[in-house]
């Protein structure tokens, strides 16, 4: 296992080609080119904005700020999970002919679009000044610790979805599908005091919850995270990702033959 | 003096599962409750050999008979079922050329990232850059997007990548042919070059020349297990006369379906392979009841050297009384060129008088033909040219390739003065 792991280290490069390959590959011949990285997001925003402050009013102020900052990041999570379920499915070819350690696929997927929410920070930065929301700097801190967090997580649910969909098709829409619903058991779109008592567990065990909330805090209302709850998400995220990593290896061992 | 072995290969085993039609969704997987539709194929049974550093080694086999199998499970690519591989050293696959490649980024970016898949360090591609954009001939155009590339310029670009990667262990599957001739003859050229900085090195190829060019040692995978490991010569002449041997029975199996009986004496019994070229002609009243090609072991053969000793024999029978023939054959070649003849009385001799029964031997001392395919015919005629039987391309023989210098039909005794 150490020596897979520091295999898995030695094509750190391999990592970094691909991600850059995928961002600069995304737009390339595109009119725009990587202007869309910010146009999606930025677009998103303005329809979200309408809906919320013009058609459903929310007891928050400046709620486009509250939405915006939820939904970058989760947008990250979105996007890695929905590429990581196909990732070494698409690249099959690839795994079939050469060798190199699997995990590199799902790292390259996840990272690329962490990447990207990076990117699409400067949106949310400028959003923030340009609203008046403004940014406190000694909070600001508390940014990366919670980045890498959700980073974590959503590199563990990449690696088990990854190689499960090598196995078993549906479950890229299975993904999908629980995506979709699981936007709405995070407080993303209304804040948590909205949220029932009666199912205020569901959104306590889900480990997104933690973060997406860390973010609210660091961002929009500009006050350092609650550790205990992201203690909660770190934790979770370090043990699915040592399971998904002993899951990913067994199976793993018979994907050239699956593709 | 033992040298130190580099690749182990032990009782290797390794099965496919072959599904009668693989679902993969959910609902072909419900449905079909346990999935149990597929067979077990078994591609290598029983395989063990050793490489020793710095030695170049072939594998060679039919298509399907896992030779590329044993290659991709060298570099971990497949686990075997059953035994054990042990690589020691940096592995280098040359079995995807241009792995990862993006049609849309340039020649150089497409190097780092097709160099990083095969495990390359960011600063060790930065040192062979230049060495790999000279050796691919793309110096003018190595900034512009591979998709604008021809195809000749994509495969020399993805080879000069792959074939620059310095390992311990070179393993190429098949991908020798790549670009016009004078590409093909640098990457041989550096193939030796690698070779000789002490790199072991194994190829899957169908090409027997290439091997021949590189290889130290032949290994010959059939039926899943080693059939034969050895000096190139021996083993390529091995394979390539098994191989030949499989298609004269496939042909024989055609020509067995092909004639049917039409009451007259059949071609079939002539000979164990009848091509399905063959023809029959004549009265019948002489007729040849066996056609055999022998080697000088007296072994039945249709594969051989330029040079060999060959000889053939004609067994007849006769309804007439004490009847006089002359017994003929040729080799015609497989474009239909008529290369050899000749008869067993000169014109104007006097004929052989024949018994009932009996058999004729040419005795062939050396065989003069160069390699190619033959068609053998055989002939029996009477003394005022009547045609009593002849069988032309009853059967096909082989004259083996190796590197050769002379051309056309026939080979002559000669020698080069200067």
């Amino acid at each position: 296992m150490k020596e897979h792991l520091k295999e898995i280290f030695d094509y750190q490069d391999m990592v970094n080609s691909l991600v850059r390959r995928d961002l600069r590959g995304k737009y390339k011949g595109s009119v725009m080119g990587f202007l869309w990285t910010f146009i999606n997001p930025l677009c998103q925003m303005i329809v979200y904005t309408v809906v919320f402050s013009v058609i459903i009013r929310s007891e928050l102020e400046q709620f486009y700020v509250y939405m915006i900052t939820g939904m970058v990041p989760w947008l990250f999570f979105d996007m890695a999970l929905r590429q990581g379920a196909c990732c070494v499915r698409y690249q099959g070819e690839l795994v079939k002919k050469i060798y190199f350690p699997r995990e590199v696929l799902p790292l390259a997927c996840v990272t690329s679009n962490f990447m990207n929410m990076l990117f699409c920070f400067l949106i949310v930065f400028m959003v923030l000044i340009i609203s008046g929301v403004g940014v406190r700097l000694e909070v600001l801190v508390w940014l990366p610790l919670v980045m890498g967090i959700e980073y974590l997580l959503t590199l563990g649910f990449a690696l088990l979805v990854s190689a499960g969909t090598v196995y078993l098709k549906d479950l890229e829409h299975i993904v999908s599908v629980i995506l979709m619903a699981w936007i709405y058991l995070t407080p993303i779109m209304y804040p948590v005091s909205m949220i029932p008592e009666t199912i205020l567990w569901i959104f306590r065990i889900n480990p997104m919850t933690a973060v997406i909330e860390a973010y609210h805090a660091v961002l929009y209302w500009k006050k350092s995270p609650d550790g205990l709850p992201l203690f909660y998400a770190f934790l979770f995220g370090v043990v699915l990702l040592a399971v998904s990593e002993a899951v990913f290896v067994k199976l793993s061992d018979h994907f050239a033959e699956e593709l | 003096m033992e040298q130190e072995c580099v690749i182990n290969v032990e009782h290797v085993r390794k099965q496919f599962k072959v599904y009668a039609d693989k679902g993969t969704m959910l609902k072909e997987r419900v449905l079909s409750a346990s999935r149990s539709q597929y067979e077990i194929r078994e591609v290598l049974r029983d395989i063990t050999f050793q490489v020793p550093r710095g030695q170049a080694v072939g594998l060679i086999g039919k298509n399907g008979c896992g030779k590329s199998t044993i290659l991709k499970m060298m570099t971990r690519i497949l686990k075997p079922n059953a035994g054990r591989i042990a690589v020691r050293g940096r592995v280098s696959s040359l079995i995807e050329l241009g792995a990862g490649f993006h049609p849309d980024m340039s020649g150089r970016e497409n190097i780092y990232i097709n160099a990083t898949i095969f495990g390359l360090k960011r600063g060790e591609i930065d040192r062979r850059l230049s060495e790999i954009i000279r050796f691919a001939e793309l110096e003018e155009f190595i900034d512009n997007p591979v998709r604008t590339y021809s195809s000749g310029m994509y495969m020399r670009l993805a080879f000069a990548v792959a074939i620059n990667v310095n390992a311990d262990i070179l393993l190429i599957d098949e991908i020798l042919a790549v670009g016009d001739a004078g590409f093909q003859k640098k990457c041989f050229q550096r193939l030796r070059e690698i070779k000789e900085q002490g790199t072991t090195i194994v190829i899957v190829s169908h090409a027997m020349e290439q091997m021949y060019g590189i290889c130290d040692r032949l290994i010959w995978i059939e039926g899943g297990t080693v059939r034969e490991d050895g000096m190139p010569k021996p083993v390529a002449m091995h394979y390539l006369d098994f191989i030949e041997d499989e298609r004269l029975k496939k042909l024989n199996d055609k020509s067995r379906s092909l004639f049917q009986d039409t009451g007259r004496h059949s071609i079939l019994e002539l000979t164990a392979n009848v091509h399905p070229d063959a023809r029959r002609d004549g009265s019948q009243e002489v007729y040849f009841t066996a056609i055999s090609l022998l080697d000088n072991k007296n072994k039945s053969c249709q594969s051989f050297d330029t040079g060999d000793r060959v000889i053939l024999k004609l067994a007849y029978k006769t309804s007439l009384n004490h009847p006089r023939v002359n017994f003929n054959m040729d080799f015609v070649k497989e474009n239909w060129q008529y290369c050899y003849g000749c008869c067993l009385a000169k014109p104007g001799d006097e004929l052989p008088v024949l018994d009932e029964s009996g058999e004729v031997t040419l005795v062939i001392d050396a065989l003069m033909l160069l390699p190619g395919k033959y068609y053998l015919d055989v002939g029996i005629n009477g003394p005022a040219g009547e045609l009593y039987d002849s069988v032309r391309n009853i059967m096909q023989i082989t004259v083996r390739a190796y590197v050769h210098d002379e051309f056309g039909p026939c080979t002559f005794t000669h020698h080069w003065q200067r």
